[in-house]
């Protein structure tokens, strides 16, 4: 099978987040795989081992989201490519996400492509479904188990906490809910042999495509963080004390009473 | 300028989702005194459903009614609602953020090769253009975004943009629109319903919410007991989920549901980021935890560290007293 992982290099959210030059500081911050592009990995090496074939994982970022493609190597991905956009593009948005990607995916035949369900910094979640109706593939999305005989697919989804049983066909793209698996570890040999699996890289230009094309649809007018909160108020006295202080902060103070 | 501008209704149960209404609001925003058309998809009569639309701010409601429809899928919604846009050609497009809003609308998106903008907490009219804001990085940071070129398409959170109040004397058409739908490449063999009936986790104005501190399916019960009395529901983080302490549809936060009331009370909860994605937006939020450090108090508007099965019989008993005293 033809199997291909969408990863996402991406801010690791439990840290703190403060702003400067009106962007995200991201100057010693910690970067991820994003969570769910785990998932996907986990679920792509498992797939690849139940039915041969090869597991490819894409990325588009900077030259530093190499870090990332090669943990995904040392988890048991066989190849790798990074569409580095650092000097050809200034800004871009999910249209020029999904735009790059579907000129990389069409040449491939690609039985399987499997993403994140959300990426947990912009947090759109549309590039799974987007990227689905440009290369006229089905799409389900939040899957939390899959099943492939054949041509044959059958998927768990998550809706909102019901579980939706669906059928469908290869060539599919799925995007990863958690829940689907528990990714592994990447582990020391794994580490040594990620260092010479093919780690590829690409520019637009390689994909036949020019500046033009891939203008954003969207822009961001300016990042803010919300508004300070007040140090929230930790009640004190004995329990009946603070239960009574309590409701009548609810009523009087906050009004939600 | 003023706009057209089409809402997708979503129903639940067959009944609209209150989201439906708040996302005629933002399109009554955005579309400056132009028209608001509402959509609705479904396999029975949906003309009631569509009144309602108009009731609360819809100027006419195209409905799309195909036993293909019965249950979503992105192939038929996808199909339906095309076929609605090709004859509207609207300037704009608005849903919730729901499940099926974020299933749905990208890929519209990408076939009409325009910009969307996803999970948009506020909606305003700012100089002529119409700028969005929306959380980021799980909700410690936001960000104001517009669209630069093409349709003015967005989601918008449940719970954060006032719907407009229902008027029964709003008259609009609603007209019926047959599609033919086809070739749906993911078929649904079966939905297990987990979710309770009653209040909408994702619309309630008030959430009492357990944690793994609430130690079992049992230990629920008060939380549930303050809930009634609140005229609020019972949520969940993804420990007590997984703990099996309850189901998955009681979920909040990243991979759950990401809700915004007026009332927060996390009940043994812990508040690791993931969790406070899902929540840390609500108006007010309680925090009930025995460990001082627990980090859901640097959310908390108020806190109270003690044992929730001490704290929580006696705070169902001073609201009791105050219903009674009111
Ligand atoms: C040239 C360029 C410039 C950009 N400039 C900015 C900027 O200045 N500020 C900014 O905030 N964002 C920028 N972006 C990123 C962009 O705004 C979105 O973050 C990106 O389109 C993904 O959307 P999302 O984060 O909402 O992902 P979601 O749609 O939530 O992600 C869902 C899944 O899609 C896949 N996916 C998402 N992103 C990628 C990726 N890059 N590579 C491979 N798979 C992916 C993953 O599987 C992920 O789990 C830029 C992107 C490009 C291409
Ligand atoms: C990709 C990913 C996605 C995730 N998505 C979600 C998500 O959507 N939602 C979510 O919630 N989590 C999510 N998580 C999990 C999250 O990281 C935490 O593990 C989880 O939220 C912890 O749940 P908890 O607070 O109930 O449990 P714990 O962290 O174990 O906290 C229990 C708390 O209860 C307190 N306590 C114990 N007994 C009592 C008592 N008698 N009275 C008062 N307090 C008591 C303890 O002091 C403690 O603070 C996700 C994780 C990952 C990796």
């Amino acid at each position: 099978m033809n199997i291909y992982v969408l990863l996402k290099r991406t801010f690791d959210t439990e840290e703190k987040i403060s702003i400067s030059n009106g962007r995200i500081e991201d100057d010693g911050a910690e970067f991820i795989i994003n969570p769910y592009d785990e998932y996907a990995v986990e679920e792509a090496i498992n797939l690849r081992d139940a039915h041969g074939g090869e597991v490819t994982v894409v990325t588009i970022g900077e030259e530093d989201a190499e870090k990332q493609l090669r943990t995904a190597l040392a988890m048991g991905a066989d190849k790798a490519v990074l569409i580095n956009t650092e000097d050809d593009l200034e800004e871009g948005d999910q249209f020029t996400t999904v735009k790059i990607l579907e000129a990389f995916f069409e040449d491939k035949e690609a039985d399987i492509i499997l993403g994140g369900n959300v990426a947990i910094d912009e947090a759109s979640g549309q590039v799974g479904p987007r990227l689905a109706e440009r290369l006229n593939m089905p799409c389900v999305t939040t899957i939390t188990s899959i099943d492939i005989d054949g041509s044959d697919v059958q998927i768990e989804r998550d809706v909102e906490g019901d579980v939706e049983k669906v059928e469908t066909t290869l060539p599919l793209i799925v995007t990863c809910q958690q829940g689907l698996n528990e990714p592994r570890y990447p582990s020391l040999p794994g580490i040594m042999k990620a260092k010479k699996k093919p780690l590829e890289e690409l520019e637009i230009d390689d994909l036949d495509l020019d500046e033009d094309e891939v203008e954003p649809k969207t822009k961001t007018i300016e990042i803010f963080l919300p508004p300070e909160k007040q140090a929230g108020k930790v009640l004190e006295g004995e329990t009946d004390d603070q239960v009574k202080e309590l409701v009548s902060l609810l009523k009087t103070e906050a009004k939600v009473l | 300028m003023s706009k057209k501008v089409l809402v997708i209704g979503e129903a639940r149960e067959g009944t609209l989702r209150n989201v439906t209404f708040e996302a005629i609001a933002a399109a009554n925003i955005i579309s400056d005194g132009g028209e608001v058309v509402g959509v609705l998809c479904g396999s029975d009569s949906l003309e009631d459903m569509g009144k309602e639309m108009i009731y609360y701010g819809a100027d006419r409601v195209i409905t799309v009614a195909n036993e293909e429809l019965k249950t979503y899928t992105s192939d038929g919604y996808g199909q339906a609602v095309l076929s609605v846009i090709d004859d509207e050609t609207p300037e704009g497009i608005v849903m919730g953020h729901t499940s099926i809003g974020k299933d749905l609308t990208p890929k519209l998106a990408s076939r009409l090769e325009s910009g969307l903008i996803s999970d948009a907490t506020e909606v305003v009219a700012e100089g002529g253009r119409i700028v969005f804001t929306r959380p980021i990085y799980s909700g410690k940071a936001f960000e104001k975004k517009e669209i630069t070129e093409g349709l003015t398409f967005a989601t918008i959170r449940p719970n954060n943009i006032p719907a407009a109040a229902r008027d029964e004397g709003r008259a609009g058409e609603v007209t019926e629109k047959s599609v033919d739908v086809q070739n749906i490449r993911t078929i649904i063999k079966e939905v297990i319903r987990k979710s309770t009936d009653g209040v909408d986790l994702s619309e309630a104005k008030v959430v009492i919410a357990g944690g793994r501190g609430v130690k079992s399916a049992e230990g629920f019960e008060p939380l549930e007991e303050l809930a009634e009395l609140l005229g609020g529901t019972v949520g969940a983080s993804r420990g007590a989920c997984d703990a099996g302490y309850c189901d998955y549809s009681l979920q909040i936060g990243q991979t759950g549901k990401v809700i915004t009331p007026d009332l927060y009370i996390a009940c043994g909860i812990s508040g690791a980021i993931q969790h406070l994605a899902g929540m840390s937006n609500s108006k007010v939020i309680v925090a009930i935890n025995k460990d001082p450090e627990a980090n859901i108090f640097n959310v908390a508007d108020y806190g109270i560290v003690g044992d929730l099965f001490d704290v929580l019989p006696k705070l169902i008993e001073e609201i009791k007293q105050m219903k009674v005293n009111a």
